[in-house]
């Protein structure tokens, strides 16, 4: 199978002050894929994300997407393309009721063109989505103010706010933690579906044994700098990548 | 919902009353009765201050009556601003400056009479105030606060040094509305439709926008929101507002000049803002129509005005931040009842 | 050399102004706008004492610094520290408890007749073939040994380091149990005293107005947006930067722009370079 590359990262460098925070780092993602990645903390991960998605200009190195260069393009630019991303620490519309933070991605001219501004009723297509990702309707889950939501939802409404955008790649930054297994439980199926239905997602995780029944290709990041890449199983045994973690995390994946 | 005050033998206990079902301005009516417990207090408003201007008893306080209505508008781009969209804009005396500027230019150098100048001086000054501010967009918090407070005294002060525009003097012998009851009753009803369009377009699609970009501008952006786009529309709208009552005021006094971009008119109506009630629009409009009277009876003391509304609004800001309306607005929805536990 | 001279005067004169707005925003984070009127109310106080009540100068000063102490204190105690961190009340309420203290003073009958205080001492001196007056160079020795003192404290004292980590994280500050808010109630009296003593230094020159606070807020808040806020380096260089800019726009474009270049110095900043000119770094990115 001939795979599609859709993103392109190519030898992306960012310092913050005397902070390298990425390195010459440099990856593919290939259409309708899972690709994790994994790396400790301040690894840059997150300024990865940021870089991809615009909210940090790269200090030298360029992001592709579909073979055109998107490297400076505003953040709401390359959302309106179709990339869309989760923020490690929450941020919710915390005035508004669950369903109505929805209407934000619902109203992006990304939407509003492809559904030919015949979008219907945005509220019903919020609860919509927000029932499948978990939010009891009958429990008036979506209609509550976002900041009295628990942590759970509040993680599963950033992945909700990416949906609507029914954009081509998720970039989903550490969704799990913080959550129970149960649901944990609820939110894979609903990625594994995003993937049948041809999403291309991208997820950053410390949750090694979870995001290893998702992804078929990990890349390690640690110091800002590309560790490893390949397939999970072989990637944690390798020593530096061991080494990185200190052992802990990633004996745990392997029981 | 219930809350607990104070020693535990006894709780207030708050009940919801009238309406069962009521989320977000969602109401399911059920009764002619619901219907009237929603529409009182809109018809009292608007009959209240479509009768305002017949029971002054003179002509000065028909005046006031105008000039409430100018800061209620005032106030009313305040919140939208600062509580709907997140710019805190503490130079309402720039919209008003550039309004009654543009009014006083068009009427005294090319003579166009005050039906064009109004109009024109509310659309483009909100042209011109919102490329002026458009720079400040990607700001933050006390940033853009401290900008919009400098752009009217700089405005001011470099009309005075250009000498331009009548310098310090102003310009004078401008045409004048045709008499006061075209002056309040052009007013009054301005501020009715503008204060119902607005309350109208918060609840609006776009409205959850505007609230989504203050509540997290990364997040919109993420969901391929332009901020700078959207600060532009609301700061059109808010500056339109502010522009048509530079406009008017000039016209109600025939003079135009720097004492248009005095500090009054950016404190004034956050003054009222917050004492009616931040963030409900309809707050701030009633703030006004308290304030604004009550400063009038101190003018003849001079600057002790200014001393009164500062400190009421430093008392409000710091001890009752949710102000009149919304402790109003809580009264009429809600029962509070003591009960022993 | 007139101008290099009178120049240095004009950026002590800035730093002077700027210092106690730039100590109370560096050490509690609270925009202090209520800072042109503590400057222009210890003037008055100490005219009162002064030429009013005939105490000597020695007494009035100190008296009218307690005194400026204690309502910066004051006003931070009973009024600000409920607002804490909401930075748009912070500039509302500092703003309009400094409009009711100027336009209180205006109301008290501090108007129209010419207030001003005495020169400290009488007489010029030549420097480089320029006269000086004394008072100017007393400004120049307060200002400088104020800068010194302060940099000093705030870089190489236990307590001012600890004051200034408060600045960059107060959640880490109370856990390491450094009493933020007493901190902050120090910082604004503080801030006052400074205040008070760049008027008693710096009002001799001309008259005391109630406009001039506000044109004081105004450079206050220009010589900090320059320099970065929160920037204690940054405001020194600043002041000189914009002391200069002053004079030489005065001189040669005309008087009447004199307050024009602060204004737009801080709408310039704040469009083009919000984290100030010298900012080595942008700090308003915010971290995502
Ligand atoms: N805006 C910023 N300004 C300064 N330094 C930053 C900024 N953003 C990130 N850094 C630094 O860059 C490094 C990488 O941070 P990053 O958030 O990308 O790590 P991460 O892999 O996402 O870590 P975590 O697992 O904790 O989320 C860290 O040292 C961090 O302190
Ligand atoms: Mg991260």
């Amino acid at each position: 199978m001939a795979e599609e590359v859709l993103l392109q990262v190519k030898n992306a460098t960012k310092s913050f002050g005397g902070v390298k925070a990425v390195v010459d780092v440099s990856l593919s993602l290939f259409k309708g894929e899972i690709l994790g990645m994994i790396g400790p903390n301040g690894s840059g991960k997150t300024t990865l994300v940021n870089l991809i998605t615009g909210f940090v200009k790269p200090d030298s190195g360029e992001v592709l997407f579909k073979d055109k260069r998107i490297t400076g393009l505003q953040p709401h630019k390359i959302a309106n393309l179709g990339i869309t991303r989760t923020f490690q620490i929450m941020r919710p519309y915390h005035s508004l009721s669950a369903f109505k933070n929805l209407i934000v991605p619902l109203y992006s001219p990304r939407v509003r063109r492809s559904t030919g501004g015949r979008l219907g009723d945005r509220d019903a297509v919020a609860i919509d989505i927000l029932e499948e990702i978990g939010f009891e309707r009958d429990a008036y889950v979506p209609y509550k103010i976002a900041s009295s939501l628990p942590l759970g939802y509040l993680k599963r409404l950033e992945l909700a706010r990416c949906i609507a955008m029914r954009p081509e790649i998720i970039i989903c930054d550490e969704i799990f933690s913080g959550l129970s297994m149960a649901e944990i439980a609820t939110m894979v199926p609903l990625l594994e579906k995003l993937q049948m239905q041809g999403t291309t997602i991208m997820m950053i995780e410390h949750r090694l044994r979870e995001l290893f029944r998702l992804v078929n290709r990990v890349i390690v990041l640690n110091f800002g700098e590309k560790l490893a890449e390949g397939i999970p199983e072989e990637v944690i045994e390798k020593p530096d990548v061991r080494e990185a973690y200190l052992g802990t995390e990633v004996d745990n994946v392997r029981d | 919902m219930l809350t607990q005050v104070g020693p535990r033998e006894r709780r207030k206990e708050r009940l919801d009353r009238g309406l069962k079902v009521r989320t977000e301005g969602i109401y399911a009516l059920s009764s002619g009765k619901e219907a009237l417990y929603l529409l009182a207090p809109r018809l009292t408003l608007i009959l209240g201050l479509l009768i305002l201007p017949l029971l002054m008893p003179n002509l000065y306080w028909q005046r006031v009556i105008c000039i409430t209505g100018v800061f209620g508008l005032l106030s009313l781009a305040f919140d939208f601003l600062a509580n709907y969209v997140g710019l805190i804009c503490l130079g309402g005396a720039l919209f008003m400056g550039v309004g009654g500027y543009i009014t006083g230019i068009l009427n005294s150098l090319f003579g166009m009479p005050l039906v064009a100048t109004i109009p024109a001086a509310t659309v483009v000054g909100a042209v011109f105030s919102t490329v002026l501010l458009s720079p400040c967009f990607p700001l933050r918090g006390i940033y853009f606060a401290i900008v919009t407070l400098m752009y009217p005294l700089a405005a001011s002060r470099i009309i005075e040094a250009l000498d331009i525009f009548g310098g310090t003097e102003g310009m004078a012998d401008l045409d004048t509305l045709p008499n006061i009851w075209f002056a309040s009753y052009s007013i009054i009803p301005v501020l009715l439709v503008s204060l119902f369009a607005l309350r109208r377009l918060v609840t609006e699609d776009i409205g959850l926008v505007l609230r989504g970009l203050k509540d997290n501008d990364q997040a919109a952006k993420a969901s391929g929101i332009s901020i700078t786009r959207y600060k532009a529309y609301s700061t059109f709208i808010a500056s339109a507002i502010g522009c048509f009552t530079g406009a008017y005021l000039v016209h109600l006094y025939g003079w135009a000049g720097i004492s248009l971009f005095a500090l009054d008119f950016s404190i004034l109506p956050i003054a009222a803002s917050v004492i009616g009630g931040m963030g409900t629009l309809v707050g701030p409009v009633l703030g006004a129509f308290i304030l604004i009277p009550l400063t009038e009876l101190l003018r003849e003391l001079g600057t002790l005005r200014i001393v009164f509304y500062s400190l009421l609004l430093a008392g409000f800001i710091v001890f009752n931040p949710e102000g009149l309306m919304t402790y109003a607005q809580r009264k009429y929805h809600q029962f509070e009842h003591w009960v022993e536990v | 050399m007139g101008i290099l001279i009178y120049g240095i005067i004009n950026s002590i004169v800035f730093a002077l102004i700027a210092m106690g707005f730039a100590l109370v925003y560096g050490i509690s984070r609270l925009p202090n706008f209520a800072h042109g009127a503590f400057y222009i109310l210890a003037g008055f106080l100490t005219y009162t004492f002064l030429l009013g009540l005939g105490l000597n100068s020695p007494t009035s000063i100190i008296l009218s610094l307690i005194i400026i102490a204690g309502i910066g204190a004051a006003v931070y105690r009973f009024l600000l520290i409920r607002i804490r961190g909401m930075e748009a009340s912070e500039i509302i309420a500092s703003l309009a408890i400094g409009l009711a203290i100027m336009e209180g003073l205006r109301f008290a009958g501090f108007r129209g007749k010419t207030y001003t205080l005495p020169v400290f001492l009488e007489g010029t001196v030549r420097i480089a073939g320029v006269p000086v007056d004394f008072q100017r160079l007393i400004i120049i020795g307060v200002g400088v040994v104020l800068i010194v003192v302060l940099w000093l404290f705030t870089h190489h004292t236990k307590v001012g380091l600890a004051l200034r980590a408060m600045a960059q994280d107060e959640g880490a500050a109370l856990m390491l149990g450094i009493d933020t808010d007493f901190a902050a109630l120090i910082a604004l009296a503080l801030g006052s005293v400074l205040a008070g003593l760049a008027a008693i230094v710096i009002l001799p020159l001309g008259n005391i107005t109630v406009e001039t606070g506000y044109d004081i807020l105004i450079n206050a808040i220009a010589v900090c947006i320059i320099g970065g806020l929160g920037s204690w380096v940054g405001a020194v260089i600043a002041s000189f930067i914009l002391g200069f800019a002053q004079m030489l726009t005065v001189y040669i474009v005309g008087a009447q722009w004199q307050m024009v270049v602060g204004l737009l110095a801080i709408i310039l900043i704040l469009i083009a370079r919000p984290s100030g000119l010298l900012a080595r770094q942008k700090e308003l990115e915010e971290r995502v």
